[in-house]
């Protein structure tokens, strides 16, 4: 398997304007966790170019629920693992990964050159920090969050809802993993798929609403 | 009258911080936008709702 027969693959569906778009479009993803990690499978089969990734944590049994790792990644950083993942997807894109901790002192320095952000922290403070500072923090930045998807209530909740200008939050918005919901696997890919096609739909300029 | 997340209110020359304190939201999970502009955490305090403005809180949940 070769770049140039991935390439024609993709070509054979698509028109080639739209695969140079996605080829050209930088895309980062704060978290490698549910959202995270599902995120960048769908980006990375989508053809995104330069895919940017930052998490600090690693692969645990009780992440095998949602996330994309298997067995033999317990233990490793997730940046190493989803690198092992994607390159079997496909290893002629752009893959950038930071083993770091995000903070307000780093942001700056980890998202610059991303004009699309995903976040896709699980903890409701830090996703706050992050989509707070970003948008204040980067005047030109489309910020694409995911909120609320525990449980196993209706699919149907989980949806795309444009905020703030700069801001799409993805979720149902309310289940919280703070009221004792577990997440399981389904509501969180969807809502990594939300956040996955609004990032399509940005770098293919039909934002829709 | 003052909007909030699409509801109008008269809360008029409230603090903003105490205001959505009251309102029961955790400060360390919302951002706040407040005619058109985010609000800068450290801000909140020190802002005074006027009439006519337009507040969107946005409230994270966790999980992902």
């Amino acid at each position: 398997m070769n770049r140039e027969i991935l390439e024609q693959a993709f070509d054979a569906r698509f028109p080639t304007e739209m695969k140079d778009k996605l080829r050209n479009a930088f895309v980062a993803i704060a978290g490698l966790g549910g959202l995270g990690s599902n995120l960048a499978v769908m980006l990375a089969r989508s053809g995104v170019g330069h895919i940017g990734m930052v998490d600090f944590d690693v692969v645990d049994v009780t992440n095998l629920n949602r996330q994309v790792y298997g067995i033999p990644h317990v233990g490793k950083y997730k940046t190493e693992a989803l690198k092992e993942i994607l390159d079997q997807i496909n290893p002629y894109l752009d893959y950038q990964f930071r083993r770091e901790k995000v903070t307000k002192e780093n942001i700056r320095e980890l998202f610059t050159g991303y004009p699309i952000v995903c976040e896709a922290f699980d903890q409701a403070d830090q996703k706050a920090m992050l989509v707070q500072e970003l948008l204040t923090g980067f005047p030109d930045t489309i910020v694409i969050s995911g909120n609320g998807m525990a449980g196993f209530g209706d699919a149907n909740d989980i949806r795309t809802r444009k905020m703030m200008r700069r801001l799409y939050v993805c979720g149902d918005e309310k289940t919280d993993i703070a009221d004792g919901v577990g997440l399981m696997s389904p509501r969180v890919t969807l809502c990594a798929a939300h956040q996955a096609n609004k990032v399509l739909q940005i770098i293919l300029e039909e934002k829709g609403e | 009258m003052v909007t909030v997340n699409g509801e109008k209110k008269e809360i008029a020359g409230k603090n903003l911080y105490q205001y959505l304190k009251e309102e029961g939201f955790e400060m360390n999970r919302v951002v706040v936008e407040r005619n058109l502009e985010i609000v800068p955490k450290e801000e909140l305090e020190r802002i005074t709702i006027q009439e006519e403005d337009s507040i969107e809180v946005l409230r994270f949940v966790g999980g992902g």
